[in-house]
């Protein structure tokens, strides 16, 4: 290492990464459903590409964390999205291919992408 | 890339306590569960909370994980870690509130805590320059190498107030500046660290080198170019093998990444660092003694002046700072002077780490604002005094300082309101004491280390200490008369007026401060021959009322020595010529007959 760029590019990657060990009770948080059902629906994929997108964009006061069952088996893998507000969102049926289209539409720039939401699917 | 982050931590304590046998078992689990990809296991450094150790801390619900078993892994990746359901009945419940989880910063313990010297341990993997890198680790390197003249460097540092703190308080910017000015013309600087860390119960250097040791590399670096130093010295006690083993660790990184070599940061500063063990002498903490031991002579201390400053290791100008006065100097650099001037009182500034130890819930490490009470450190932060016994005092400052007694609890802690009280901040070390101990006792037992420890140089305190011990030991004993106190407080003044260096000069200290607070506990001892705490044998004697004993025979079963006799359902009598005062009889008897005096 001979410059101060390498050192604060090294520093900007590594960021990134030692963030997610911050207690931020102000964050955004990403609640994926890792039940069983969630599991079996393919919620690991999807858990794992918003914890690595949130990452790689360098995104603070995001959470990316799993809850248990919310109870509409047939609609996982299940992500809600729960704003420093406190409003919620709640994406179903969701799969890693969706995962970059909601970090930058809602995660963002604030806009939730209703076609995959709960409303979109005409239930509850 | 990983969506979680488990860490455990790796200090001394939980070493002791098993974590190693966990971090297998968690990787063996995680490898079960083809979730290596997904969560990543860092080992860190300490979190402070030693009396709940094994720690493991989960990322990013930030679950506090306390006394964590190998047999409670499984549960923790198949359950937690794979399903996100966090197993409550192990976590830290301090953190568990009828509404759910509380962040760990809202609990007592970590609440009125302040992390500067402490805050990449428990946080990082001290064995990786990256992620010490990513919490801002050689920022400041890099900015006083590229932006800053030396004197620029001493500058803020002066400006910050800072002051040492391994024990005396002395301003670090003006020893830097008479390091750099004394002596204009010297071929060769050195920079040294005192990681010899004596005080039998402070261990906040050890912690900062196994948690975050390249704090210490970028502020010695620093210090090397404030003061035109191109090597230095990190003399360490043999003791401390995974301090060290860190320490190594982080400077052949910081070699690899040349941030420790020649042509740091492109500039022409060069720099380079070494490991010096030392052998635990108490004495070798002393600055001049330290030195000597560095130079591969026998640990003992000269005379000052010369100030190392002046003349120091290998007889050049030499700049020699604590572990912890290290820790503040990056941070001070990046976040400037006035940052660090509004922490604290008005002459301490910023942080003092203490080490929790003795009569006390939460045993371990933390760090608070100068000025904080002594009665939110033990009350609130240490969760005040086990099984319900009354705080009786507390000692800083080791062997070198004094007791704080209850009617001094809410003395705002800083280095100036210490002395005044005839105690010291010392490096840290906070003993609580309860009703149970006796004040005599403990200014017997830190005597007896300073006699041990006495290097032997100086006549004050290699025969003053011993027969200051004498005496403590014919209170003790019961054998001593109000002349000898006199002679005891002579004594002591003698010994701190001539000893050579500050061993000597304060090993006198916890008898002077248990004098002034507690000389009734003295006179108690001498005059009534009795330890009002029930610790001084010698002094105690048992007895059976033969009115409460009903003759159930307990307390014969109970007693190792065959003193106590009598038959079935008469009182019964103890042999006191026999009795060897071990209190078994006491704790067996139901009916409170048997009293100790």
């Amino acid at each position: 290492m001979k410059s101060l760029e390498e050192l604060k590019a090294l520093r900007e990657k590594m960021k990134s990464q030692v963030e997610i060990r911050e207690d931020d009770a102000n964050a955004l948080r990403v609640v994926v459903g890792m039940a069983t059902c969630g599991i079996a629906a393919g919620a690991r994929p999807v858990l794992t590409a918003f914890s690595n997108g949130v990452q790689e964009r360098g995104l603070r006061g995001v959470s990316v964390v799993q809850t248990g069952c919310i109870g509409l088996c047939q609609y996982e893998p299940i992500v809600e999205i729960h704003a420093a507000g406190g409003e919620k969102t709640t994406y179903v049926q969701v799969t890693a291919d969706m995962v970059d289209e909601i970090i930058a539409q809602h995660i963002v720039n604030g806009k939730p992408v209703n076609k995959y939401t709960i409303e979109a699917q005409r239930i509850g | 890339m990983f969506r979680s982050h488990v860490l455990i931590c790796g200090g001394t304590g939980c070493t002791s306590s098993g974590c190693d046998a966990i971090i297998s078992a968690l990787q063996q689990e995680i490898d079960k569960n083809d979730l290596t990809r997904e969560v990543q296991v860092v080992k860190t450094g300490c979190f402070g909370l030693c009396a709940l150790g094994p720690i493991m801390i989960v990322y990013p619900e930030g679950s506090f994980y306390s006394m964590v078993k190998p047999d409670d892994v499984s549960e923790i990746v198949s359950e937690h870690l794979l399903k996100g359901r966090i197993v409550t009945r192990l976590l830290y419940d301090e953190t568990v509130t009828d509404t759910g989880l509380k962040s760990l910063n809202e609990t007592g313990f970590y609440k009125k805590q302040m992390r500067i010297a402490l805050r990449n341990c428990g946080v990082i993997n001290p064995e990786c320059i990256e992620e010490y890198i990513g919490t801002d680790g050689y920022e400041a390197l890099g900015k006083v190498l590229t932006e800053m003249k030396p004197e620029e460097v001493i500058d803020i540092i002066l400006d910050s107030q800072l002051r040492g703190r391994g024990g005396g308080g002395f301003p670090t910017g003006l020893k830097w500046k008479l390091a750099r000015t004394i002596v204009p013309d010297a071929d060769q600087k050195y920079v040294c660290c005192n990681a010899d860390e004596g005080d039998p119960g402070a261990f906040m250097d050890r912690s900062i080198l196994e948690g975050d040791p390249h704090v210490l590399i970028e502020a010695m670096a620093i210090a090397g170019y404030a003061v035109g130093a191109s090597e230095g010295y990190v003399y360490i006690r043999a003791e401390y093998p995974i301090a060290i083993k860190r320490l190594e660790v982080a400077i052949n990184q910081a070699r690899e990444f040349g941030l420790l070599g020649n042509n740091i940061f492109d500039t022409d500063f060069n720099f380079d660092l070494f490991i010096r063990l030392g052998a635990g002498a108490f004495v070798c903490g002393e600055e001049t003694a330290l030195m000597t031991s560095i130079e591969g002579n026998r640990g003992e201390p000269n005379p000052r002046p010369p100030f190392p400053a002046e003349k120091g290791l290998f007889g050049k100008p030499t700049v020699l700072n604590n572990v912890e006065t290290y820790a503040n100097i990056p941070r001070i650099i990046l976040n400037g002077a006035d940052w660090f001037k509004s922490i604290g009182t008005e002459k301490s500034k910023g942080t003092k780490v203490f080490a929790l130890g003795g009569k006390i819930n939460n045993t371990g490490l933390v760090e608070v604002p100068m000025g904080t009470t002594l009665r939110e450190v033990v009350e609130e932060i240490g969760g005040g005094v086990p099984n319900g016994k009354k705080f009786k005092a507390a000692q800083t400052g080791g062997p070198s300082g004094g007791c704080i007694p209850m009617e001094k609890i809410d003395i705002a802690i800083d280095y100036d309101n210490l002395l005044q009280i005839g105690s010291m901040m010392g490096s840290g070390g906070l003993i609580v004491m309860d009703e149970d101990n006796c004040m005599v006792d403990i200014a017997k037992f830190f005597l007896e280390f300073t006699v041990e420890e006495s290097c032997g140089k100086c006549v004050p305190c290699r025969v003053g200490t011993k027969r200051l011990y004498e005496i403590l030991e014919k209170i003790t004993a019961g054998t001593a008369t109000l002349k000898d106190l006199e002679k005891m407080e002579e004594l002591c003044h003698y010994i701190k007026a001539n000893s050579l260096c500050g061993l000597g000069q304060t090993a006198p200290n916890p008898v002077l401060s248990t004098l002034n607070f507690f000389k009734d506990e003295y006179l108690a001892h001498v005059n009534d021959k009795t330890c009002p705490s029930g610790i001084c044998k010698d002094l105690l004697s048992y007895e059976i009322l033969a009115d409460k004993c009903i003759g159930c025979t307990l307390c014969v079963k109970a007693c190792p020595a065959g003193a106590i006799s009598g038959t079935v359902k008469n009182p019964h009598t103890i042999d006191k010529a026999k009795c060897v005062k071990c209190d078994a009889c006491v704790q067996k008897c139901k009916f409170k007959a048997i009293v100790r005096k």
